[in-house]
This record gives structure tokens, C-alpha cells and sequence, in this order.
């Protein structure tokens, strides 16, 4: 009975969290387009609904209903996998965030609101995203396009780099915390008012920057889109694709933005801590939304304020310059570790005081 | 039923024998090396499963040795690949299997 | 489905289905390691041979742009009897195994075990494994400078005559230009 009613949550909460990421997924991109028509002095789409409100279903339509071009020469099994393992790479990961403390439902429980809590959860999300990876050089090399098979092997090999910096930035949280586990990482950042403990404040402001680098880059945003840019490369490795199957990566583009924006608050920002979460645990995923949200508004501020850096400046500075600072990064964190100074500070930034929540 | 620690011998074993029969019949050396791949997987099998049943952890630790060890021989091994291809123009070790070029 | 994804890899003749096929052997390995109690090494493996071996063999049959192979003269088509006799073979020890072998020395209640947790990992690793694991590393660092050593395109040593190297790389060109 115990096992029936863990299955029926998991797969409630699969469905519920699948829902939620789509819809803010389709609402991220037009708040992105609104929010690039205002920084670029321009609205942008307000037609469709208030304010543009319906515009991702017009969009959905559109995309379901063009006509579907599959290139004459290229080799289709692998010309169908490539989206599916994109999208299907960028989905899996939103099983192991916590989106809230512990909930006392009047009839079921208590349950934890994370779908999976296993101990290995962070090495998980960083496998997944590695598997990631093969759908966009397998995209670039069915397309049977010498344009796209070269803007899937950049953007391969840029995200291969910027995996290692982003898995060493998160080395010194997981030094800090001592564990793997996301739901106890999260737990450990309340602090006074449930602000003080996150770990971008103590020990991890090199760690944070590091990480938000790596994570820009992983996920092809500006300013390291140069692989599929729209005046590059003809659009790199997704020139070929159209309809439905275009929809899938442009899509698991913007999954993937939004999962490594619920990692960094998971990791830095402390998750859904915040003021008075221990009363009204329902605060939390509030909490945590609107950090995850603030995350979105920064990758769409990047994109329309930075220019783009050229493939050879990107790697060089992946390798040349992240991953010796991530290094130099984990090397200081293990070092403050041993002071008693260190860990003074920690005890008093990180456990809370009863009355202030 | 819950699977007996043979099983997981078997599987290995046949893993392993699916891989010894790739690498003596493919032409391709990218192919023969995948299968090399696998065959080293099967031993890990072996070695997480003797891990799990007898409840010591030197198992696991084996094939987190293994494992890298198999990482850096791949990173060499392409390189030795690419550096052959680019001498030879083809993948074919049938073809190369003598030494001039 | 890894011995399916095993055979798949091994009859392919397109060795970019072969690679896939073996992904798919690889991710079905880590599957069959977590209902092992093994979840560190299951997602080690994922990140490693998944995530990044596969991936450098899927660039090197993408910049070689290797094609199927011809279909090879069957010169030993007489071997094939025997072939197939052995695996047949093969397939009677396996079956044999997995339905008659009894003789397993796992507890009857299979609890939880606390054997593959990263903190246990971790201490071995640390304690009664450091040789070893400095030795990895050292290896590593092997494979590292070797694999840049043959990527080379200027030769595997630089030149030592002045004469010879202004013709040939790019960064001694440079340093030329510079005196």
C-alpha cells in the first residue's frame, strides 16, 4: 500500500511538473519576445489576446499545422531521434528538484514536494545534460547539410566544454553541503529569515559567477549562440528541420534554459527558502518560481544586451580561463573548510533562529 | 522473482562474447574499438554485481578505476585513429595491416 | 535490451548506428546498476562512457565521415557452421544458468544495502584505494598529453632546425616574424 501510494504521487507529480514546465516554457519565450521588443525600443507581439496572451498557442498551432520537409539524402532513423533525444534529455531532469518543503496534506500525509529523491541527484542532472548533447550533433550530421553538420559539431564541442566548467562550479557546493542529494542541499540554505543561508552568499559568489557562465554557454544562449544563430551558419544545426520537429528543439532549448535556472537556485539561491517558508510551506514553490523566473529575465536580458563571441574566442575562454578559476574555485573552498573561522561564520549565517522562521 | 547474482554473470558473459565476436569480425577500426568498449563494460558488470551481492564495496571502486582507465585509452585511441586516417585516407585494418604505408 | 542493443551494435554496418546502438547499451548498463544498489557508479557512467566517450567517437565518425562498410568477401564461409554451432552454445550456458543455478549467496530479503552510496565510495577511495587513485590520475594526465601530441598537425616533435620549422607551423612562423 505504501509502495502504490508512492507510485501514484511520482506519477502525479511527473504530470503536474510536466504541465507546469511546458506552460512556463511557452510563456518564456513570449515574455521573451516582449521583453527583447522593450529593451530594443519596440512592443512586441500584443495581438494575439491581451497583451499577447494567447500568442504561444497561435505559435503551437502555427507549428502543428506547417507542412513537414524531410530532407531527400539524410538517413531518417537518425533524422527522427535527434529532437527526441533533445527534448526527451532536457524533460528528464525536472524529476529531482525540490520545489517546496514538506506538505501536510490533510487526508494523505506528509510528502516532500520532489518527485524522486534519490542520494546521487546532482550527478544525475549532470548526466543528463551530457546525453543532451547527442541530439544536437546527431541533428547536425542527418541533415546531410555541410552548414548544419558544422553548426552541430561546434555546438557540440561547445557544450562538452562548458559541461566540465559547469560540473566543477558545482564541486564547491557539494564540498560545502556534503551531499548530492538537491532536497538536503536545499535544506542546509535556510537561514535567518531564510535568506541568509544561500550559498551564493557565503563561500560561493566565484562559484555562482562561474556557474551562470558555464550554464549560459551549455544552453547556447547569447553570447554563446554563434552555432545556431540566425545569421550564422544559416541557422546552424536545426536548418533542416521544420514543423513539429523544429517546434522539439526550440523547445527543449528553452527546457533546458529553465532546468539549469532551477539548478542555480537550487544550488546558489537556496531553492524555496525564503522569509516565514516554515509556516506557510505553500510559500516555497512561490519562492521558488519567482527565483527560477528571475533567472529567465536575466538569460533574456543577456540576450538582447550582449553581442556574440566568436567560436574560437568561446573555447578558448571555456578552457583557458573557466575551468582554471573553477579550479582555483574549489581549491579555496576546500581550504576555508579547515578554518574554525569558516565554520563559525557558517553556523551563524546558516541555522536559523526559531522566531525568525 | 528477484534476479540471482548468475544472472547478472550470464548477461556479462554474453556482453562480453557479443564483443569478442565484433571485434573479430568488423573491418572498421572505429567499430572494432567500440566493441573493445563494450567488452570492458561487461567486465564491470561482473564487478558491480559481485559488489552488490557480497556487500563490499571494493567492487565499485574497481570500476570507478576501470572506468577512467577506459576514458583515457579512448582519448588516445582516437587520437591514434585519426592520426592513422590521416596517413592512410581509410578506416580498414585489413588494409593496414601491413606496416608501410 | 543491452544483449538486443549489443547485437545491434555488432550487426550494423553503419558504424553511426553502431554507436548508437552502443549508447543504448551503455544506458540500459546503468539502469541494470541501480537495481544493483549502485546509483554512483550508474550515473558515473552515464557522465563518463554515455556522456562523453561516445560523444568523442561520434565527432571522429562525423569528421571522418566514415560510410558503411562494403560487404566483405566471405573467404571463411566455411567457418560458419562452427559459428553458429558455438553460439548456440553460448545461448544453452546462458539459459542453463539463468533457469538451474541455484548457488547465490544473496540474503532472501533483498534490503536496502548502503554498499554504493558516494559516501562509501568516497571513503574507500580515499583510505585504502588512494594509490590507485593517484596512479588514475597520473594515467590521466598520460592520456591527456598524449592525445594532444597526436592531434598535432606540425609532426609529433617540434622541429629543431630553424630552416625546416619556417615552413612548416604556424606558431614558429609567428615567433619568426616577431625577431
Amino acid at each position: 500500500m505504501e509502495d502504490l501510494k508512492q507510485v501514484v504521487f511520482s506519477l502525479i507529480g511527473i504530470l503536474v511538473a510536466f504541465f507546469v514546465v511546458m506552460t512556463m516554457v511557452a510563456y518564456t519565450v513570449l515574455a521573451e519576445r516582449r521583453v527583447l521588443g522593450f529593451i530594443q525600443g519596440r512592443l512586441g507581439p500584443n495581438r494575439v489576446g491581451p497583451g499577447g496572451f494567447l500568442q504561444p498557442l497561435a505559435d503551437l498551432l502555427k507549428f502543428i499545422f506547417k507542412e513537414d520537409i524531410v530532407p531527400d539524402k539524410s538517413t531518417r532513423f537518425v533524422y527522427f531521434l535527434a529532437p527526441t533525444i533533445a527534448t526527451t534529455a532536457a524533460l528528464m531532469t525536472i524529476v529531482v528538484y525540490p520545489f517546496g518543503p514538506e506538505i501536510h496534506l490533510p487526508v494523505l500525509g506528509t510528502i516532500h514536494l520532489v518527485i524522486a529523491r534519490f542520494d546521487v541527484a546532482l550527478l544525475y542532472v549532470l548526466g543528463v545534460t551530457s546525453v543532451g548533447v547527442y541530439g544536437i550533433a546527431l541533428a547536425g550530421w542527418s541533415s546531410n547539410n555541410k552548414y548544419s553538420l558544422m553548426g552541430g559539431l561546434r555546438s557540440s564541442a561547445q557544450m562538452i566544454s562548458y559541461e566540465l566548467a559547469l560540473g566543477l562550479a558545482v564541486v564547491g557546493v557539494i564540498l560545502q553541503s556534503g551531499t548530492l542529494d538537491l532536497y538536503s542541499i536545499v535544506e542546509q540554505q535556510a537561514g535567518h529569515l531564510g535568506i541568509s543561508g544561500w550559498n551564493l552568499f557565503w563561500v560561493q559568489p566565484l562559484g555562482f559567477l562561474i556557474y551562470l557562465i558555464a550554464a549560459i554557454a551549455e544552453t547556447n544562449r547569447v553570447p554563446f549562440d554563434l552555432p545556431e544563430a540566425e545569421t550564422e551558419l544559416v541557422a546552424g544545426f536545426h536548418t533542416e528541420y521544420s514543423a513539429m520537429k523544429f517546434a522539439l528543439f526550440f523547445l527543449a532549448e528553452y527546457v533546458n534554459m529553465f532546468t539549469v535556472s532551477m539548478l542555480a537556485t537550487t544550488l546558489f539561491l537556496g531553492g524555496w527558502n525564503g522569509p516565514f517558508v516554515h509556516e506557510l510551506p505553500w510559500l516555497g514553490v512561490f519562492y521558488f518560481f519567482g527565483k527560477v523566473i528571475l533567472f529567465l529575465f536575466l538569460y533574456i536580458w543577456l540576450r538582447g544586451t550582449l553581442p556574440r563571441f566568436r567560436f574560437d574566442q568561446l573555447m578558448s575562454f571555456g578552457w583557458k580561463f573557466l575551468v582554471p578559476l573553477a579550479i582555483i574555485n574549489i581549491v579555496l573552498t576546500a581550504t576555508l573548510q579547515w578554518s574554525p573561522l569558516f565554520d563559525y561564520v557558517s553556523k551563524f549565517l546558516k541555522t536559523s533562529v526559531g522566531w525568525l522562521g | 522473482m528477484t534476479p540471482q547474482l548468475s544472472w547478472y554473470l550470464a548477461l556479462s558473459a554474453v556482453l562480453f562474447t557479443i564483443g569478442v565476436v565484433g571485434v573479430m569480425i568488423k573491418r572498421n577500426v572505429i567499430s572494432m574499438f567500440m566493441c573493445i568498449e563494450l567488452m570492458l563494460n561487461a567486465v564491470n558488470l561482473t564487478f558491480v554485481a559481485f559488489s552488490s551481492f557480497f556487500r563490499d564495496v571494493s567492487g565499485q571502486l574497481f570500476v570507478f578505476i576501470v572506468m577512467t582507465v577506459a576514458a583515457a585509452e579512448a582519448a588516445v585511441g582516437l587520437g591514434i585513429i585519426i592520426a592513422i586516417f590521416r596517413n592512410r585516407e581509410s578506416l580498414d585494418v585489413d588494409e593496414a595491416s601491413v606496416l608501410k604505408l | 535490451m543491452a544483449v538486443g542493443c549489443a547485437i545491434s551494435m555488432v550487426a550494423q554496418r553503419n558504424p553511426l548506428y553502431s554507436a548508437i546502438s552502443l549508447i543504448g547499451v551503455f544506458i540500459s548498463l546503468a539502469c541494470l546498476y541501480v537495481t544493483l544498489s549502485a546509483p554512483f557508479i550508474a550515473a558515473v557512467q552515464v557522465i563518463v562512457y554515455a556522456g562523453a566517450i561516445m560523444v568523442l567517437v561520434v565527432f571522429v565518425i562525423m569528421l571522418l565521415n566514415v560510410e558503411q562498410a562494403e560487404r566483405q568477401p566471405r573467404r571463411l564461409r566455411s567457418l560458419v557452421p562452427i559459428a553458429v554451432g558455438l553460439a548456440a552454445v553460448l545461448f544453452a550456458e546462458a539459459v542453463f544458468i539463468i533457469f538451474f543455478v541455484q548457488a547465490s549467496p544473496s540474503t532472501p530479503t533483498r534490503n536496502i544495502s548502503n554498499v554504493g552510496l558516494t559516501s562509501s565510495i568516497g571513503a574507500g577511495l580515499f583510505t585504502s584505494y588512494l594509490l590507485p587513485f593517484e596512479i588514475t590520475s597520473i594515467l590521466l594526465l598520460m592520456a591527456i598529453v598524449g592525445a594532444m601530441t597526436l592531434a598535432r598537425r606540425g609532426g609529433l616533435l617540434p622541429p629543431a632546425n630553424d630552416a625546416v620549422a619556417r615552413g612548416s607551423s604556424p606558431t614558429v612562423r609567428e615567433g619568426a616574424g616577431k625577431t
